[in-house]
């Protein structure tokens, strides 16, 4: 076994392609009136920052993987990225 | 005998006082049953009633999926003893993949209170057994997160497998297929956003919610019947 570390990690939850977002379509159709025009595709979601113990940058992003799989994100609607950042 | 059914009470509930009041008028004996329990093993049926279980934080049944009770909840469920979600307890049950699809927020990004038609769509589930096809039920809702949302896969095979239970006449939410409730392949778990623990007494606007619970109930006591 090598020394855990700590790792920070950012994971991010969206609605699937193809899921109906009223949240993001409600954005994106107020932004032209405060002037931000040629702004499309606003997809709102969540993010999570995370401190991971793990022996790796991979064992952590497999560990935040897992559990946004199974807690942060509904798999039926939403899927996840995970991103360790140091 | 009348049935014993079980009203699980999560931290958030607040609905299952008028859901055991209902129950009993319905014919059962309903009792709370606090979420730490692991043994339902001695309930006839149970049910999740609406509310906010632990706050709805990350999304409505996320964590309540997690609750001791659910894994007891899951094996009743397997049993083929009824097991009805209402509101927050259908969302609870979706998540918890006793019930295919999901609740997102409603289209139009409103919580709705108000009073709607649904259409007993099919009389295979515990919910609807003694009630026709066909039958318009005035129901209460009271939810953000109604909006029934599956792919055009699972959609299809709702559809082809008789398992929409209930519709909405006039769609107040967005839900896919205008479903208002759907059941498991066997029939014996039942989901619903409409509460018909809040429609038992004309006085209070309409008693439609009685025919559906004690079917319900019906179907508890068969179960248990079956089981003794």
């Amino acid at each position: 076994m090598g020394s855990s570390e700590t790792f920070s990690v950012l994971v991010e939850v969206r609605l699937r392609p193809g899921i109906a977002d009223p949240q993001g379509a409600t954005i994106e159709r107020a932004l032209p009136a405060l002037g931000f025009d040629g702004v499309r595709a606003v997809r709102s979601g969540k993010a999570f920052r995370l401190e991971v113990e793990a022996d790796s940058a991979e064992a952590a992003a497999a560990r935040a993987g897992e559990l946004a799989h199974r807690l942060l994100a509904n798999p039926v609607i939403e899927e996840s990225t995970v991103t360790v950042l140091g | 005998m009348a049935p014993r059914i079980g009203v699980v009470v999560f931290p958030g509930s607040n609905c299952e006082h008028d859901v055991v009041s209902a129950l009993d008028q319905a014919g059962a004996r309903a009792e709370l049953v606090w979420h730490g329990a692991t043994d339902l093993s001695g309930f006839d049926g149970v049910v999740v009633p609406g509310g906010f279980a632990h706050g709805d934080y990350l999304r409505p049944g996320a964590i309540a999926r997690f609750s001791p009770v659910m894994a007891a909840v899951g094996e009743l469920a397997r049993s083929g003893r009824p097991v009805l979600g209402i509101c927050n307890g259908f969302q609870v049950l979706t998540e918890a993949g006793l019930l295919p699809g999901a609740l997102q927020k409603n289209r139009g990004l409103r919580f709705i209170c108000d009073t709607v038609e649904v259409e007993v769509v099919s009389s295979r589930s515990v919910l609807t057994r003694d009630v026709a096809p066909g039958t318009v039920l005035r129901l209460p809702i009271n939810h953000f997160e109604g909006n029934y949302t599956c792919d055009d896969e699972t959609l299809t095979r709702l559809v082809a497998e008789d398992r929409v239970v209930l519709r909405y006449v006039d769609n107040p939410n967005g839900s896919t297929g205008d479903i208002a409730g759907v059941c498991n392949e066997a029939g014996n778990v039942v989901g619903l956003m409409p509460h018909p623990e809040r429609a038992t007494e004309e006085l209070l606007g309409s008693a439609d919610g009685l025919p559906v619970l004690t079917s319900f109930v019906a179907a508890s006591a068969a179960s248990a019947a079956v089981t003794a």
